[in-house]
């Protein structure tokens, strides 16, 4: 067979799958791929991944389709004698056009990555100096999520620095997560909002979210963090603004005796000491 | 077979009888889980008795350091179990007697009670919410079901102090009873949040991190 | 001179007194004693003051010191120190060929410069440490096929998933490099021997000594950081964790002399006419990731220094109330980390491009393109690290940066598929069961690559790290990478390298058998990463449960495969014993031009190069015989 018709037959069985498998991969895969459109960030997150599969499919394709083909077309069919084939050393153009076409496609994936990025944050946490910030992030609700082994609790700067074991969020509005830990690395992983910023002791990472309509998410500690890292996870809600102040509220006044214990609100805890007794 | 792979078979099967012994060994202390059978309450709505205690005594792995013991309540034996089975959709009342002394938690917050009916339990007989932080000796908590109760530590000037499990009613010790809610069945895990792992980061080796001491399972069945 | 001739006296010697002298048992012995003494030492350095012993009833310097010492008799004990002894005496420089004469099976229990025994007794070592981590994998998926039922308690669960990753990756880091390269370079480049054949043997038995301290984790408590050691959790640990400090402060040592052995081999040692053009692609790549050895190594073992001294004279380099920081110890690792990963993918490279000229009857194409992306993933390497701390809190600014680079990397890893698909390009195709582990090998690593371009995009990232996902990304790249490719070279030169053939049909069942279960097991990890289950979890949502359940069975499959190959293995090499052919393969290259079993010298005369090592589909060009003698 000559070149020309094994590389014009490689060509179109790769047009075909491709464009079969992008289009069940874009319009029936990606929409379900998580984490799902509960939060404005969490949707930049799908369009991500949607754009992310649609350039990879026919990549994949590319490479399976040739080397199905290669092992079909070019399979030895008489295995009694060791007969070599053509010495072909090498193609400039072929490389070249091959340097040319996964540059391009690198450099535009990273560079659609870092817009995407740079347009809301993505959810993940981007440290005390974030440069990724929503519009709005100036009215933000701050909620300072406290890591430690093994839980997660949750402080309130505007509302009297209250501290609460449990997550509720107001429905709507942009969160500015500020995410710290007292004892050891963890990872505050809201699945559904699309949220995940590490813990570190002493340190405050910021992750912004913007949530839309009332739900129920998961929180898991996503960083190993000893025995229990496996059991440290919750539930915590999106619910109406209205609902949200008064949650808040009455976690204001069920918890007062221990904000008057609380070390007043910072960025940045150091509890000491290291060592106890007992 | 030749000399050589009569000695090669040889070598292998010696080491291979070395490894299976090796790993029979290993794999007891894997699946070894201190204290794994249960304490299951008695008496009608579950009550569930723990004691806490600064050491125990010589034959445990671990002498030196602080456990929880679940108390049987009619005999008054001891069992150095951390598994506790309780019923589910019911009320528990438990009552913590604890020995052991005062350390300070890391977290403040959590020397409030959470998860009980009105945020109260009761503390030698007053109705309480909410401790001194740096009185709090132990906490139990079962983070899954949102309880979390502080446990007071005995004074340091205290009389007649327990230094050793079992310790009985006389020594100086603290009463906490509290109730909650189990919901479906399920297996559930609790731990303390009062680092007294002296020695370790933050507190939290030791006993801090195993189960069998400071934690433990619920089995709501 | 042949060295093959056993003196009478050594014959007539009683059967205790072979075992007399510096060998494995001598060397386990003085381990005991090192570990007493070091033990002795560390309790001396009880002092009162510093209290925390008396609190945590641990003394870590001690266990430290224990093994240290403990190594040091063990290398004591096998005969490392009597080179050294001896120079410092006086005595002249000597290469020590008699150092790999004596009798068959005793040479591979003890220290030997025949750089072909060395890679035997890799071979088996590290075949050994790899059913041991391959044991603990099972025992992880046993956990958890269910979300509420615990076979193991939470610190021992926690410690098998540490000892399975730090097993693999200190074990696999050396899994191409020890056995193949060891025994290839040499004949590819037509030397004799390795430029330091006593630092080859010292690898070896290093790494030996360090998966045997792995083990002993067991009795120390366990680990509970993974194997990715993350400091201030590491200070909190029990004395398992002064084990894995020990392990991996002795992995990365042999990594990094393995490394520069290779290295200085490959710049000084080749043969006449072994220009650079003509290097076969697996030196190449064994170069690289030599390179890659010698730099990353020190980083973890600097590291790990630190967290030592945390962990014994209570230092404050990772703990942030005391002024220290545990991003340090995050970058630290990772800068070794990612270069590490890198060491694991590029043999595997070598390997496939260095089958599929034979296997395809053409030469390599794009022979240069091939190692500009060798060395490209290797310089690259060293600037992608970051990607792993994407969501941790580092500099904002730095990350698009990083996720360019990262993307990057994946160009010249395309070169080498550029390469593999080029080769095959109207070739002639024979699938033989090497072929067949290198187009598993494709398959996977097409993957484990793509998957890799969704965790380098930080937007995807976000939710994917730290979960099922990336797991399942890493183990595409380097399980279905590094592993399908060693099983292919051990199914292509083992003969050559043991002398027996192995039962074809039997590696046939391995491989399909393997593929089919791999991909059956890893796959589904992708989508339980994405549907939140994080990694190294005792638990997870009961409705991820039947998904699991599907992940565990298909991973017993695997550890079945292994089974058949464990089986083919014995009954190949020990009972049936076929002898193979000298080229069973039709290879052109160097290695296959010597006869089966390669006799102790090697070569008879040290050949000259004149072609290139691919020429296949060139009536005129002679094979690149190293058997051609003179000049």
């Amino acid at each position: 067979m000559s070149e020309v018709n094994h590389w014009r037959r490689v060509v179109l069985w790769w047009l075909g799958t491709s464009i079969v498998a992008t289009l069940l991969v874009v319009f029936l895969l990606a929409p379900i791929v998580p984490p799902g459109n509960g939060s404005v960030e969490a949707s930049g997150q799908v369009v991500d991944n949607t754009v992310l599969l649609g350039i990879s499919t026919p990549i994949a394709m590319a490479v399976l389709v040739f080397f199905i083909y290669a092992l079909i077309a070019f399979r030895e069919r008489d295995t009694s004698a060791v007969v070599d084939g053509p010495p072909i050393r090498g193609d400039a153009k072929v490389q070249t056009w091959w340097l040319v076409a996964t540059t391009g496609i690198v450099l535009f994936m990273a560079g659609y990555g870092t817009v995407r990025l740079l347009a809301d944050g993505a959810g993940g946490g981007q440290g005390p100096n974030p440069i990724a910030a929503p519009a709005g992030a100036r009215n933000a609700l701050q909620v300072q999520v406290i890591a430690q082994q093994w839980k997660f609790t949750y402080r309130w700067p505007s509302y009297g620095g209250v501290e609460t074991s449990s997550l509720e969020l107001p429905s709507n509005r942009m969160i500015e997560f500020h995410v710290t830990s007292l004892d050891v690395i963890h990872s505050f992983w809201a699945y559904q909002l699309g949220v995940k910023a590490d813990a570190n002791p002493g340190f405050d990472n910021i992750a912004y979210v913007t949530t839309k309509g009332p739900m129920t998410f998961d929180v898991h500690c996503a960083e190993l963090c000893g025995v229990w890292h496996g059991y440290m996870f919750e539930s915590g809600r999106v619910v109406p603004p209205g609902q949200f102040s008064s949650w808040i509220a009455q976690q204001r006044l069920h918890n007062v005796p221990s904000t008057k214990s609380l070390p007043p609100y910072s960025k940045q805890y150091f509890p000491d000491p290291q060592r106890r007794g007992g | 077979m030749d000399a050589t792979a009569k000695r090669v078979t040889g070598i292998v099967v010696g080491a291979a009888i070395v490894c299976v012994l090796l790993g029979l060994y290993i794999g007891l202390w894997l699946t070894n889980q201190p204290g794994s059978a249960s304490a299951a309450p008695s008496t009608r709505g579950a009550h569930l008795y723990l004691g806490t205690v600064p050491a125990s005594k010589g034959t445990d792995p671990h002498p030196s350091w602080v456990s929880y013991y679940a108390v049987d309540a009619r005999s008054g034996n001891w069992r150095h179990d951390t598994t506790f089975v309780l019923p589910a959709n019911s009320v528990v009342t438990v009552t913590v007697y604890n020995y052991d002394g005062q350390s300070g938690l890391r977290n403040p917050f959590i020397s409030q009670a959470q998860g009980i009916p009105a945020g109260v339990f009761s503390l030698d007989g007053k109705p309480t919410r909410a401790i001194d932080p740096d009185a709090a000796s132990h906490i139990f908590a079962i983070p899954e079901l949102g309880v979390s109760v502080p446990i007071e530590g005995v004074a340091d000037d205290a009389k007649n102090q327990c230094a050793n499990a079992p310790c009985p009613l006389s020594t100086a010790h603290t009463t906490t009873t509290f109730t909650f809610h189990t919901g479906k069945a399920g297996l559930y895990r609790w731990q303390c949040f009062v680092p007294c792992a002296a020695g370790y980061i933050a507190g939290w080796g030791g006993p801090m991190q195993t189960v069998g001491y400071m934690d433990g399972f619920i089995k709501v069945v | 001179m042949t060295s093959t001739t056993i003196p009478m006296s050594a014959r007539q010697q009683p059967a205790w007194r072979k075992l007399v002298g510096f060998n494995l048992l001598t060397g386990i012995v003085l381990a005991v004693v090192g570990w007493l003494v070091g033990s002795w030492i560390g309790a001396r350095i009880h002092a009162p003051s510093l209290d925390y012993f008396a609190d945590t009833g641990e003394n870590d310097i001690g266990i430290l010191l224990g093994y240290l010492f403990g190594v040091i008799g063990f290398l004591i004990g096998l005969g490392f120190a009597n080179y050294p002894i001896r120079r410092l005496m006086g005595h002249p420089a000597s290469l020590a060929e008699h150092e790999s004469e004596g009798e068959g099976i005793a040479r591979y229990f003890r220290l030997c410069t025949d750089h072909k025994v060395v890679s035997i007794q890799y071979i088996v070592g590290i075949g050994v440490f790899f059913l041991v981590g391959g044991i603990n994998a099972m025992l992880i998926r046993t956990e958890l096929l269910q979300p509420n039922v615990h076979v193991f308690g939470p610190n021992q669960y926690v410690t098998l998933v540490g000892m399975h990753g730090a097993m693999m990756m200190g074990m696999m880091t050396s899994g191409v490099l020890g056995p193949f390269a060891n025994w290839l370079v040499p004949l590819m480049i037509g030397s004799r021997r390795m430029a330091f054949p006593r630092i080859e043997s010292f690898t070896f038995w290093l790494l030996m000594a360090a998966g045997v301290v792995l083990v002993t984790t067991i009795f120390m408590g366990g680990f509970q950081t993974g194997w990715t050691g993350y400091q201030p959790l590491g200070d909190q640990g029990t004395a398992g964790y002064d084990a894995y400090i020990g392990f991996f402060a002795l992995v990365g040592l042999s990594m990094c002399l393995l490394g520069f052995n290779l290295i200085v081999t490959i710049i000084t040692m080749r043969a006449p006419g072994m220009t650079w053009n003509r290097l076969p692609i697996f030196v190449w790549s064994v170069l690289a990731t030599a390179l890659l050895m010698m730099l990353a190594a020190p980083m973890l073992i600097a590291a790990l220094l630190m967290g030592a001294f945390d962990r014994t004279v209570q230092t404050a380099f990772f703990v942030a109330s005391q002024g220290g920081s545990s991003y340090l110890f995050q970058n630290l690792f990772w800068v070794f980390g990612h270069p590490e990963v890198y060491i694991v993918a590029l043999p595997g490279f070598g390997i496939v491009l260095e089958l599929l000229p034979v296997f395809c009857r053409k030469p390599l194409w794009g022979y240069r393109l091939a190692v500009a992306g060798m060395l490209g993933v290797a310089l690259l390497s060293f600037f992608v690290w970051q990607h792993h701390l994407f969501v941790s809190g580092i500099n904002a600014d730095l990350r698009p940066f990083y996720m360019l680079s990262t993307e990057l990397i994946s160009l010249p890893t395309g070169f080498i598929f550029l390469c593999a698909m080029g080769t095959m390009w109207r070739g002639r195709i024979r699938y033989s069961v090497p072929m067949l582990f290198c187009m598993g090998w494709a398959f996977n690593f097409l993957f484990g690559g793509i998957s890799g371009v969704f965790l380098s995009d930080v937007p995807s990232d976000v939710t994917t790290h730290g979960t099922f996902f990336s797991m399942a990304h890493f183990h595409y790249t380097i399980m279905g990478g590094l592993v399908f490719t060693v099983f292919a070279a051990v199914y292509y030169w083992g003969p050559k390298m043991t002398g027996f053939n192995f039962n074809e049909r039997l590696a046939k069942i391995h491989f399909w058998t393997l593929f089919i279960a791999f991909n059956s097991t890893f796959g589904p990890l992708f989508a339980l990463g994405l549907m939140g289950q994080p990694r190294r979890v005792v638990t997870y949502p009961t409705h991820l449960q039947a998904l699991n359940d599907w992940v565990s069975i298909s991973a017993f499959c695997i550890g079945i495969s292994m089974l058949i190959f464990l089986y083919n293995l014995i009954w190949s090499m020990l009972v049936k014993r076929e002898p193979a052919e000298d080229n069973p393969w039709n290879s052109k290259s160097p290695e296959f031009q010597l006869p089966t079993p390669v006799p102790i010298h090697d070569f008879d005369r040290i050949p000259v190069f004149d072609a290139d090592p691919y020429p296949y589909g060139v009536e005129s060009a002679p094979a690149l015989t190293p058997a051609r003698q003179g000049a």
